[in-house]
């Protein structure tokens, strides 16, 4: 008998648009001791499977056909309170965010202890010898004391470790983890899912892990099923739907993943998603106004050259210099950007990477060092003539599609705006014809410019956020974490986008990413950061095949190998 | 921690100082006090001596700095109207005003946090639904007009209840009388308490609620459901708790409060307590009574602002700082 | 006709029409407030005009001819024979009127304030809001009526009545900028730090245009839900203090200062003096609201009240 079966799910939310069909007909089996990884991008309702399986979902939604069985045990239709004691007790869950997971006026003990004394008939000080038991087992260190503490007083892998503590505290055979890496750093990933992977075999749970990450699958899960737009699309053997995937979708799902062992040139479409619609062939760049520019100086070796460059910002602000607390985001690094390359910063949340960023675009001043680009210089005041003359040849990508464009602006006006602050159109007409000829260039189309921003998707986003960049006629382009908020499907398209906008117009490229397999695709060279330090720079395939710098080796040893 | 108390402390005696010079202000700039002292028939050398005497000849810091002496010492001036010293007139009527906000207050969060909590855990139903169309038009009914509806039923109408005063009261101590050991005293009481209640009720019920809502879509309420906690616990000890803490805050501004809008209800009743003063105070421009009430009332503020702040400091644990050891 | 389209497209739109009390409180709304604007033309009396009043009316119970002149008023007459109706239609006006622009006084200086210190920051920030911060410390009718004695003792005795609509506007604007101010900074700060407004920096945009072209138009759905709510507030406000005696002037009366006036017939029997402004003052006063209410609701379920 299976641990968990799910036959035939589907789940609907009724909305004011129609009903929206979440999850359709979707089954699926969970064995002891086994993990199976749900797979699929956003929207794909991977995470709705694991709340119905719970009796979760959010209102208005709910499960119209459909059942599920827990341990030959019909549960889908049992009563609030009959589920409630099913949930905790026999089946766990782990959510995405354990900074947001966990009461926060309420101690660790008193958050385990109640949760324990709910399903079972166990005294106070058995239940808190139960407790420190659980945070040792789960890996915090000195648990009779920490367990005292507050959410607030760990750290977030930590955290993750006490929402494990208290999925588990009663035992359940079951356990769902919807994105339990997704919102941690890459070397505290690789711990956790270890952790789950240990507590599974060693107790004989079963898991269902949800991700949208295949590297995290194919390290951790036994078999895998796929999801897309609401059906289960594929199941089977992780390592038979890794190396021989039967579906178009998964096929093309695993080929935009991109490789961290090799380096290949293009990143492979994918199959059934929206058209990827490049139409740089059909321009001629050199003629057109894009193109022309003023006299620009290409001929110098480093188009940037950093040194010793710091920044910090006031924690805690007070009227004497002498009480403010700061805190080094940028602790003086050196590096230099050659024209033409792409030089890529990689590094772990906080290292300071995309501070680096905006101190060279100046919406940050610096604190100390210099900046020259191609003979300007950008240190000081963000006011000087020479610093801003520099700074009209540099724009910026942004991480985050949904807030890096005005929602109340048109697409026209979002795009035409560079040219009319800088002056660098002469006739309303020709800068009408520009808008249209950069929608066009980035793959959208002449419509998209009488609409607003919310009337697309994120990767259409981001391709509208490089037409309204590449406006200004800028030869130096800084990408910071440009797909880390988009599927890996779309992912592939922008970063072909870029890769092929850089060769045509002769851009240099500042790489900014966390996703070590990116930065590998992406990048000629490589910067590290950690904590503000620069520790390593060197060409890319040297970094990854010889890292020299201890933390480099760590970052590159724990990233999730994806073997194919 | 220390530094946080300091500074709030700090923060009051800005507040205090701020206010000050308002109602110094209003000595000096509003309504000529030489006017209000001297009748008709004066000579320059009176004025220049009177002038003299209270210091208007000064440097502007300096009478402010001897204001402010004799703010802290008692001295807010004499009532132009009464010719009593404008601060005993507002002790003595002191009594009346604070008895009449404890009771409204105990009334407005007692019921205002009841129905605040069952409205966002029941979010829908008749009940509910009840509850918040009548608070609606509790916020759009204007105090006064409440307390004239209140005393046409009870008072005119059914006659239950007086309209007016605070009927019988008795000393307590030297400095004190109450009406809430006598039956008259406490029958007085009722219509205006509910009057000046009715309205931080609402106010105070729609925050509960909106707060208990916003905490009830939290992750740690969904992964309290998801670990199979019973609903009570989930509702009255993860929700409440986190709910009541940003309501603390905004229930003492609200306490504040009463003891202001008692001016209306005070009128409406005829109730012998600060507000009516004040009101008479304004429509006379009695300043030296308008400026000791503003400070009287400014202290109470701070005094509850910085109560609130330390009951904050108290039951929320991320405020009291300390990093765990890792 | 694009625009039309899409504005009837809207969620906005969409939640209006499906709103029942919505659309019976904005009807409602609108009627009062054409009511009073078109107050001269509707009126069956000129309340103001001393010549049209006929002191044998006084008292007249409503839709009854009165006992000496045999006139009939809808809803009856006050002690000095004047309508009831049109003194409520003329005292609408003048309600509305201070409502309105105390309003858009508060919101000019509240929206200005809140933009600044949020796109400043520091010490700019920080002076604005520890004033905001003492000033709301203080109930507003309070400081409205603290600032209403100040402009009394600064008006001349003879021009005390005239003014007196100028400096309720003023006491009221003032008591409430700081609503704007801080739902403004809130919602300003949120969207400064969205990545838009860094590329509009890296385009060249100034400050200024920043402000008011980028900032401004992403914070007015929050800044519509507070006007609304503080237009029923300012009508609540203006009413109270003329209902005190500190507002508007028994010569040129508003809703409040009729209800002041009918208080003192509530135990003697002439019901319709005192009933009919509190119905009235009732009606804006909620429908108001309960557009405000339902505002708040369909753009932003998170406004913090």
């Amino acid at each position: 008998m299976e641990l968990l079966e799910i036959n035939n799910m589907v789940v609907e939310f009724p909305s004011r648009h129609g009903v929206f069909t979440a999850v359709d007909d979707v089954s699926l089996t969970v064995a002891e001791g086994e993990i199976v990884g749900l797979v699929g991008e956003s929207g794909a309702g991977k995470s709705t499977v694991g709340n119905a399986v719970m009796g979760l979902l959010q209102s208005p939604g709910h499960m119209p056909s459909g059942e599920i069985w827990l341990h030959g045990e019909r549960i889908d239709q049992l009563s609030p309170s009959d589920m409630r004691s099913i949930r905790g007790k026999r089946i766990g869950m782990i959510f995405q965010d354990p900074m947001t997971s966990l009461n926060p006026i309420e101690t660790i003990e008193y958050q385990l202890v109640e949760t324990i004394q709910t399903h079972l008939d166990v005294g106070t000080s058995e239940a808190r010898r139960r407790a420190v038991d659980l945070l040792d087992q789960v890996g915090i260190p000195d648990p009779a004391n920490r367990i005292k503490q507050y959410p607030h007083q760990f750290s977030g892998g930590m955290r993750q470790r006490v929402v494990i503590a208290l999925a588990l505290c009663v035992e359940p055979e079951l356990i769902i983890a919807d994105e339990p890496t997704t919102a941690l750093d890459v070397t505290i990933q690789a711990q956790i899912l270890e952790l789950i992977k240990d507590l599974c075999k060693s107790r004989k749970l079963g898991v269902i892990l949800v991700t949208h990450d295949m590297g995290v699958i194919a390290e951790t899960t036994d078999r895998v099923a796929v999801m897309y737009r609401g059906r289960l699309i594929e199941m089977g053997e992780t390592d038979q739907v890794i190396n021989a995937p039967q579906q178009p979708y998964t096929r093309s799902l695993i080929a935009a993943v991109p490789p961290s062992n090799k380096k290949i040139n293009r990143f492979p479409k994918v199959a059934i998603e929206e058209s990827d619609g490049n139409a740089l062939q059909n321009f001629d760049l050199k003629g057109h106004w894009l193109g022309r520019g003023d006299a620009f100086d290409t001929t110098v070796e480093n188009l940037l050259e950093v040194r010793d460059l710091q920044k910090r910002f006031i924690v805690k602000s007070s009227i004497l210099p002498r009480n403010r607390v700061y805190m080094d985001a940028i602790k003086g690094i050196d590096f230099d950007v050659r024209s033409g390359e792409t030089f890529g910063l990689v590094g772990e949340s906080g290292s300071g990477k995309s501070t680096v960023a905006r101190v060279i675009t100046g919406i940050y001043p610096d604190d100390g060092g210099s900046m020259r680009f191609a003979g300007h210089d950008l240190t000081g005041a963000s006011g000087k003539d020479d610093a801003r003359a520099g700074r009209q040849n540099i724009q910026m990508i942004f991480q985050d599609p949904y807030s890096s464009l005005n929602g109340r602006m048109k697409i026209s006006s979002i795009v035409a705006e560079p040219m009319i602050v800088n002056k660098l159109t002469d006739t309303a007409e020709e800068r009408h014809q520009i808008v249209t000829d950069l929608l066009e260039l980035v793959g959208l189309g002449k419509d998209a410019a009488k609409k607003y921003p919310h009337e697309f998707s994120g990767g259409q986003r981001q391709r509208i956020s490089i037409a309204r960049a590449l406006a200004t006629r800028p030869r130096f382009l800084i990408c910071d974490e440009p797909t880390s908020a988009l599927d890996v499907s779309i992912q592939a398209q922008i970063l072909n986008l870029l890769k092929d906008l850089q060769e045509q117009l002769r851009l240099t490229l500042l790489f900014i990413s966390h996703d070590l397999p990116v930065i590998r695709q992406m990048c000629d060279r490589v910067g590290v950061m950690r904590h503000g330090d620069l520790v390593e720079v060197a060409d890319t395939e040297a970094l990854f095949e010889y890292p020299q710098h201890s933390y480099t080796q760590t970052l590159i040893g724990q990233m999730p190998k994806f073997a194919k | 921690m220390i530094s946080y108390i300091v500074k709030r402390a700090l923060q009051s005696v800005l507040v205090l100082l701020a206010v000050g010079f308002v109602a110094f202000g209003m000595f000096r700039f509003i309504g000529d006090p030489i006017d209000n002292m001297l009748g008709q028939e004066r000579t320059d050398a009176d004025i220049e001596r009177l002038r003299e005497i209270l210091g208007l000849n000064d440097p502007f810091l300096v009478q402010y700095w001897n204001f402010l002496k004799g703010a802290l010492q008692g001295d807010m001036g004499v009532s132009f109207r009464q010719g009593r010293p404008a601060l005993d007139i507002i002790l003595d009527r002191l009594p009346a005003t604070l008895e009449l906000a404890m009771v409204s207050a105990t009334f407005a969060m007692v019921v205002g946090i009841f129905l605040g909590i069952y409205t966002a855990i029941n979010r829908k139903g008749p009940i509910t639904n009840f509850i918040l169309t009548t608070s609606l038009i509790g916020v759009s009914l204007p105090t006064f007009l409440i307390g004239i509806l209140l005393i046409y039923l009870f008072a005119v109408e059914l006659k239950w209840l007086p309209s007016f005063g605070r009927g019988d009261v008795v000393p307590v101590g030297d400095w004190w009388t109450t009406g809430l050991l006598t039956a008259s005293g406490l029958k007085s009481l009722i219509l205006p308490a509910i009057t000046l209640g009715l309205y931080q009720m609402t106010l105070i019920m729609r925050l509960v609620r909106s707060e208990m809502s916003e905490v009830l879509r939290q992750d740690y309420i969904r992964f309290a459901r998801a670990r199979g906690l019973k609903e009570r616990a989930i509702n009255f000890r993860h929700a409440v708790k986190n709910t009541l803490i940003p309501v603390i805050t905004v229930a003492g501004l609200q306490i504040g409060s009463i003891i202001a809008f008692s001016i209306i209800t005070e009128t409406v009743f005829q109730w012998p307590g600060v507000g009516l003063l004040f009101i008479d105070s304004v429509q006379f421009v009695d300043i030296p009574v308008m400026a000791s009430y503003l400070m009287m009332i400014s202290v109470m503020f701070v005094g509850i602002n910085f109560i609130v702040d330390m009951a904050y400091l108290a039951i929320d644990p991320r405020l009291r700082g300390g990093k765990g050891g890792n | 006709m694009d625009s039309v389209k899409r504005a009837f497209d809207s969620d906005l739109a969409w939640s209006f029409r499906h709103s029942p009390v919505a659309i019976l409180s904005a009807t409602v709304a609108l009627l009062l407030i054409l009511a009073a604007v078109c107050a001269p033309l509707i009126a069956p009396y000129n309340p103001f005009d001393p010549a049209s009043l006929n002191l044998m009316n006084g008292f007249s119970r409503p839709m009854e001819p009165n006992a000496f002149t045999g006139d009939s008023f809808l809803l009856g007459t006050d002690d000095q024979g004047r309508d009831v109706l049109s003194t409520i239609l003329y005292g609408m006006r003048i309600s509305l009127f201070v409502g309105f622009a105390a309003v858009v006084f508060a919101m000019i200086i509240g929206v200005v304030a809140g933009l600044v210190a949020a796109y400043a920051g520091g010490r700019v920030d920080a002076i604005i809001m520890r004033i905001a911060d003492v000033q709301l410390t203080f109930p507003s009718i309070l400081v409205a009526m603290l600032i209403f004695g100040i402009a009394k003792g600064f008006t001349p005795v003879h021009l005390r009545d005239q003014m007196a609509i100028w400096v309720l506007i003023i006491s009221i604007g003032l008591s409430d900028w700081v609503q704007f101010a801080r739902v403004v900074r809130g919602a300003a700060l949120v969207e400064k730090s969205k990545e838009y407004v860094e590329a509009a920096i890296l385009i060249g945009r100034g400050p200024i245009a920043i402000i008011f072209r980028h900032i401004l138009p992403n914070v007015l759905s929050p800044v519509l839900v507070i006007a609304t709510i503080s237009l029923a507030l300012a009508i609540i406000a203006e009413a109270t203090l003329s209902f005190l005696g500190v507002g508007a002037p028994p010569t040129r009366p508003s809703l409040g200062t009729l209800i002041r006036i009918g208080q003192g017939y509530l135990f003697s029997g002439e019901w319709w003096i005192l009933l009919f402004p509190s119905l009235t003052l009732l009606l804006l006063a909620l429908s108001v609201n309960l557009l405000g209410d339902w505002l708040r609701d369909a753009l932003n379920p998170k406004l913090g009240d």
